[in-house]
């Protein structure tokens, strides 16, 4: 495979990165809406709806709240999109070509995980609006609550096979044993992962920093317009990389077993695990800030922690 | 062209922020009629959201008294344009049964444009749906965007 500038450009803006992702993402936050409605025994908005929605905001005014630093509160969404994008790029390519991953770059992608909860705080605390500080501390505390489960789940993965630290290598040997999700210390790192993935994207019952009945939004209160625009395509293209997060590390990628029609089905899981996201999230209620932060520090935690303990046993 | 999606996209995607300015509640209440499975409104892409800032229609039900006016008018001024205003119910046309009250403040068009009329006490789903179809004709025959 060719890896000139060119084609580096190519992965990052057209296919995998930027502009697939957003596409998909959206796409995928149609499908959270209409399954909620039919959850709720509603129709749901048509296909096109998370399209509609991202073009109208960017046809609409932008205000800068009275004492924001302006390139701050402006460019942290920015910064987020850019991030989300180039961690959609390593995870794809590293799955499209598995020879070609550079070393640590799971570090990478867990660094560019960081980002998006970090804009959020970033642009909420420049807002100069309470309640977005508000939210802004919940998103924090929420961050810290959820960071060292998955830590400790990729870690389990990571010792199960064998210290290997390339996502490249990790599918390689998913693909010549078993996906990790199918040994007991891999089911319960999916688990605990799944449940932080879950916070990380803000779905009920840990949308405590965005909660719209209490805090009218929290983190994106501010925000208006093509900024809000681009908060929601971050958060639509996050939505989709979590979801290949998942299968990547613990569901072998997007390889089927079988080969030739079945690479079809690989697609489909990604969309199977959205879809229990979303089943979580329209089954349960909001938890409190500080029921998450046990939660998620006691039983996750301890979870997690067995599933460690368990892959270094060689289970 | 790009005025035209603009505008479609706009009346694809009205999102609608509620506001209570001191109604008596009954038509706060009728409003979540229109998010059940009977009407469902986000077939249109109508929602319901938390601040103005996301809204692209301003709900505005209760007779506008004294008090809440200038709330209504920072509202109003927070939310981006291009923005719709639905004077919802008889209160917030008329002022109704407060016309005579000592800290009516008029009805709500004095004060801020509105575009959208929704009458009843409270109106009745259907004639919200109306309203809402009246707001989206009304973005499709805007000249300037």
């Amino acid at each position: 495979m060719n890896m000139s500038v060119g084609w580096v450009f190519f992965y990052l803006l057209v296919f995998p990165g930027f502009l697939f992702t957003s596409v998909v993402g959206l796409l995928y936050t149609w499908i959270d809406r209409k399954v909620t409605a039919r959850v709720q025994f509603r129709v749901g908005p048509p296909l096109l709806q998370p399209f509609y929605d991202f073009f109208k905001l960017l046809g609409k005014d932008t205000f800068v709240p009275e004492g924001a630093p302006r390139s701050i509160f402006l460019g942290a969404p920015l910064v987020g999109l850019a991030s989300v994008s180039v961690l959609s790029t390593v995870l794809l390519v590293s799955n499209m070509f598995p020879q070609q991953a550079f070393a640590g770059d799971l570090i990478v992608v867990l660094y560019l995980f960081v980002f998006v909860p970090i804009i959020l705080i970033i642009g909420a605390s420049a807002s100069s609006n309470p309640i977005s500080a508000l939210g802004a501390s919940r998103e924090m505390t929420l961050y810290l609550a959820y960071e060292l489960p998955l830590l400790f789940a990729l870690a389990t993965i990571i010792v199960k096979s064998g210290g290997l630290l390339k996502i490249g290598d990790l599918l390689q040997w998913q693909w010549a044993n078993h996906p990790f999700l199918y040994s007991a210390s891999g089911a319960i790192a999916f688990v605990s992962a799944f449940l932080c993935m879950q916070a990380k994207l803000g779905f009920v019952p840990f949308d405590i920093a965005e909660a719209e009945q209490e805090i009218m939004g929290g983190t994106i209160l501010e925000y208006s317009g093509p900024a809000l625009a681009v908060l929601k395509l971050t958060k639509a293209m996050l939505y989709f990389t979590a979801s290949i997060f998942l299968t990547v590390f613990f569901w072998g990628g997007f390889r089927s077993p079988r080969q030739g029609w079945y690479h079809i089905l690989g697609w489909l899981k990604p969309v199977a695990i959205i879809v229990l996201i979303i089943l979580i999230k329209n089954t349960n209620p909001r938890l409190r800030i500080d029921q998450a932060l046990r939660f998620f520090w006691s039983i996750v935690l301890v979870l997690s922690i067995v599933g460690f303990i368990l892959a270094a046993v060689g289970l | 062209m790009l005025k035209g999606l603009k505008k479609g996209a706009l009346a694809r995607s009205l999102w609608v922020y509620h506001v209570s300015a001191s109604p008596c509640n009954n038509c706060d209440i009728e409003i979540l009629d229109l998010l059940t499975p009977r009407f469902d409104v986000e077939r249109f892409g109508l929602l319901l959201v938390g601040s103005p800032r996301h809204a692209d229609l301003l709900l505005v039900t209760g007779m506008v008294n004294k008090k809440v006016l200038d709330r209504v008018l920072r509202v109003y001024a927070q939310t981006p344009k291009p923005c719709l205003v639905a004077a919802f119910g008889s209160c917030a046309i008329s002022g109704d049964l407060f016309v005579d009250s000592y800290n009516f403040a008029g009805p709500l068009d004095k004060h801020i444009p509105v575009d959208v009329y929704i009458g009843g006490c409270p109106p009745k789903p259907e004639a919200m749906i109306l309203g809402v179809v009246r707001a989206i004709e009304k973005i499709k025959k805007l000249k300037d965007l």
